[in-house]
C-alpha cells in the first residue's frame, strides 16, 4: 500500500529540485521549515519525532535540504516529512507538509471491527508495523 | 410624499400629532448622522415605487426595521426613543440603473440580542420585504460591529482547526457528493462512499435532500457509510470523512441523528440551510461540545439570494452562518453549473475565511468587516466542476476550500475510484506548480495534460471533461463593473 499523508502524495516521489522548490516557496512566505520522522505512519499519529527544532532563522533551501538529507542518511528506512509553519496571527499552524522518503515495504493498515449491538461496529486501524517495537518497524 | 416638497411643520408640534406622517419626519432620515463604531451597519438597495422619494423610502425601511409603525405612537415618547429608531443616513443611486438607490442604514447596538441570529433577521428583514411603498428590497451587505461579533462563538471548530483535527494541508480538500441523489439503498451507497474516499478525496457527501426517506434510513446509510470510511481509511492511511446530514423535521430527531453519527466515529456531520437560523445555532453548539466538524449545504438560498433587485445577498448569508457558526459552507464555484460571478464570490469567500475584509465595491463588499479572532469558514466549492478546471478554481477560490467534483468523480469512465484519483492527482499537480512560481493559471490545462501520460485515470477525465464549462452570464454581479463568467 502507499500512505496517501502530506500534501503531494499522489505525484511521483519529489525529486530534491522539487523538494527545493516547495522550501523556497514556503521561505519567500515567511514559514518556518521543520523535518520530521516517524515509523508510526497511523493517520492520527501527529506526533513524528523531530529532527532537531524548526528551523525558525533558517532562510537557504539548500542548508534545508542539507537536513532532509541527514535525516535521510539517519533513518533510512521511515517516512520523513517536510513541514512549513505559519506563525502569522489567526494561523498559527502548519501550512504545508509532505512526505520526502518512505520506507521501501508499507506493509499499511489492518482495520479491527468489534461489533456491537444494533449492528454497531466500532473500528479500529492498526498499523502492521507497529507490531514490532519503535526503531524495528521497517528494515533499518 | 417627497421630503424635498413637504410642507414645512412644526417639528415639535407635528411630529407627535396623531395621523400619519413620512417616515423622514419622523427621525428614520438622518443625512448628518455619524455611524458609531459600534452600531449595526445595513446597506439595502431600495426600488421606491413612482413617486416616493429615496430618502422617504431608505427612512421607512429604517423605520419598518426598528422602532416605527404606520401612524405616530404617543407611547415613543415613553421612550428614548432616538436611540432605538434606526437612521438611515445616506441615500446613492446606482450607477447605470435608474430607479435604484444605495440606502446606508444604521442599528443601534442594543436593538439585537447577543448570539442570536433568529433575532438579529427578524429585525432587521422581519418586516420590511412586503413593504408597498417599495416596488423591491435587497439587502446587499450588513456590518457586524465587533463587539456583536464577539456574542458569537462562530465555526465549531474552523479552519486551522478542522486542518489539524484532519491531519491534511498546504491544499485544498476534496469532496463529492453520493450520485444519484435519490434511490441508492445503503449498501449501494455505501459503495459509493469507499470508492471515492480510496481513490483519494477527503470527503464524500450526503445530498442536501438525503434525509431518511423509505429508500433508505438514516441509520442505514449512517453504519454503510462508517463501513466505507474506516475501509478507506485502512487502505490510504489518511483520515476520511463522511457529511452525515442530519437534517430533520424536528430538533430532537436532529439532535438523534448527530449522536449517532458521532458514536460510530465519523469526523463531520451537515446540516440543511432549510433548517433554519435557530436550529443551525443548536447544532453549531453541539458540534463544539462533541468535536464533530458541521458542513452546511445552503439548499433553498437561490430563492432570496440571486435576483439583483430582491431579497438578501449571499454575503449577508454567509456572515449570518460565521457568527451562529458552521465549519463549512457551500459558497460557489465560479467556473461550475450554478451562479458566482468571480468578484461576487471573491467577495462570499474573503468573508468566510479573513479575519478582516475591507470595503471593496468590486466584491460587492459595501463596509469593513472586522471578525477579530473569530475562525474562518471553509468555504465549499460543488455543482458542475471536474478535473480539467483545477488551475481555475485554485486561481479564483485558493487554497481554504473544499472542491467537491460530484459528477466529476462518480462519472469517471474508469470508476468512482479513479474519478477520485484523477481529481486528487490534478489537485496537487496544481498546487505544486503554483508553489514552484509557474504561471499555473495559463498553463494549467498543459500541466494537466502532460501528468495524463502518467496518471490514467486523469488523462480519462480530461478525455471525457476537458472542454465542458458553463458561460451564462451571472445574475448577480457588482454595480461598479460588468464581468463575464469565465469559462
Amino acid at each position: 500500500m502507499h500512505v496517501t499523508q502530506g500534501t503531494f502524495s499522489y505525484l511521483p516521489p519529489l525529486t530534491d529540485a522539487q523538494v527545493k522548490a516547495q522550501v523556497q516557496y514556503a521561505l519567500d512566505n515567511g514559514w518556518a521549515l521543520s523535518v520530521e520522522f516517524t515509523d508510526d505512519p497511523h493517520p492520527r499519529n501527529f506526533l513524528w519525532d523531530m529532527w532537531g527544532l524548526p528551523m525558525f532563522d533558517l532562510r537557504d533551501p539548500a542548508a534545508i535540504l542539507l537536513e532532509v538529507q541527514r535525516c535521510r542518511d539517519t533513518y533510512p528506512a521511515r517516512y520523513i516529512r517536510v513541514n512549513a509553519y505559519d506563525r502569522t496571527l489567526g494561523r498559527q499552524t502548519t501550512a504545508l507538509s509532505f512526505i520526502v522518503q518512505r520506507p521501501k515495504n508499507e506493509p499499511g493498515f489492518r482495520l479491527d471491527r468489534q461489533e456491537g449491538a444494533d449492528r454497531q461496529v466500532r473500528y479500529t486501524l492498526h498499523a502492521y508495523a507497529a507490531d514490532r517495537p519503535p526503531g524495528e518497524r521497517y528494515d533499518d | 410624499m417627497t421630503v424635498t416638497e413637504s410642507p414645512p411643520r412644526d417639528a415639535a408640534t407635528d411630529r407627535w400629532s396623531s395621523g400619519v406622517i413620512p417616515y423622514a419626519q419622523m427621525g428614520y432620515w438622518e443625512p448628518d448622522y455619524v455611524p458609531k463604531d459600534t452600531d449595526v451597519l445595513c446597506a439595502f438597495r431600495i426600488t421606491p415605487q413612482e413617486g416616493v422619494a429615496p430618502e422617504e423610502a431608505a427612512a421607512a425601511v429604517a423605520g419598518e426595521s426598528s422602532t416605527a409603525t404606520w401612524t405616530v405612537v404617543w407611547t415613543d415618547r415613553l421612550t428614548a426613543h432616538e436611540h432605538y429608531q434606526a437612521k438611515a443616513y445616506k441615500v446613492d443611486p446606482v450607477p447605470g440603473t435608474p430607479g435604484q438607490y444605495i440606502a446606508l442604514i444604521a442599528y443601534a447596538l442594543d436593538l439585537f440580542e447577543e448570539g442570536s441570529i433568529a433575532n438579529l433577521t427578524s429585525s432587521i428583514i422581519g418586516n420590511v420585504f412586503g413593504f408597498k411603498a417599495l416596488r423591491a428590497l435587497r439587502l446587499e451587505d450588513m456590518r457586524i460591529p465587533l463587539h456583536y461579533v464577539n456574542t458569537f462563538q462562530g465555526p465549531p471548530h474552523g479552519i486551522v482547526m478542522e486542518r489539524e483535527y484532519l491531519n491534511k494541508y498546504g491544499r485544498p480538500l476534496l469532496g463529492a457528493t453520493t450520485k444519484p441523489k435519490l434511490g441508492l439503498s445503503a449498501r449501494n451507497y455505501g459503495r459509493v462512499v469507499y470508492e471515492a474516499l480510496r481513490g483519494g478525496l477527503d470527503f464524500t457527501k450526503d445530498d442536501e435532500n438525503i434525509n431518511s426517506q423509505p429508500f433508505m434510513r438514516w441509520r442505514d446509510r449512517y453504519l454503510a457509510s462508517m463501513e466505507a470510511v474506516n475501509k478507506a481509511m485502512a487502505e490510504t492511511g489518511e483520515i476520511k470523512g463522511h457529511y452525515l446530514n442530519v437534517t430533520a423535521g424536528d430538533m430532537e430527531s436532529m439532535y438523534e441523528r448527530a449522536e449517532f453519527a458521532k458514536e460510530l466515529g465519523s469526523v463531520i456531520v451537515m446540516l440543511d440551510l432549510t433548517v433554519g437560523y435557530t436550529a443551525m445555532t443548536s447544532m453549531s453548539k453541539w458540534a463544539r461540545r462533541n468535536g464533530v466538524l458541521l458542513h452546511l449545504h445552503r439548499a433553498g438560498h437561490g430563492t432570496y439570494t440571486r435576483q439583483k433587485t430582491h431579497g438578501v445577498s449571499f454575503r449577508v448569508i454567509a456572515k449570518w452562518c460565521r457568527l451562529l457558526g458552521v465549519d463549512h459552507i457551500h459558497a460557489g464555484t465560479v467556473v461550475g453549473k450554478l451562479e458566482g460571478d468571480p468578484n461576487m464570490v471573491r467577495g462570499y469567500y474573503d468573508t468566510l475565511r479573513n479575519g478582516f475584509v475591507q470595503r471593496d465595491p468590486m466584491h460587492g463588499i459595501y463596509f469593513d468587516q472586522d471578525w477579530g479572532s473569530m475562525p474562518g469558514v471553509m468555504p465549499v466549492a460543488s455543482g458542475g466542476i471536474h478535473a480539467g478546471q483545477t488551475h481555475q478554481l485554485i486561481h479564483y477560490l485558493g487554497e481554504d476550500t473544499v472542491l467537491q467534483f460530484g459528477g466529476g468523480t462518480i462519472g469517471h469512465p474508469m470508476g468512482v475510484a479513479a474519478g477520485a484519483t484523477a481529481n486528487r492527482t490534478a489537485v496537487e499537480l496544481i498546487v505544486q506548480a503554483r508553489n514552484e512560481g509557474r504561471d499555473y493559471f495559463t498553463e494549467g490545462p498543459e500541466i494537466l495534460r502532460a501528468a495524463g501520460r502518467w496518471c490514467a485515470p486523469l488523462r480519462a477525465a480530461l478525455d471525457v471533461w476537458g472542454d465542458i464549462s458553463f458561460n451564462y452570464e451571472s445574475t448577480d454581479t457588482p454595480d461598479v463593473a460588468t464581468t463575464a463568467t469565465p469559462a
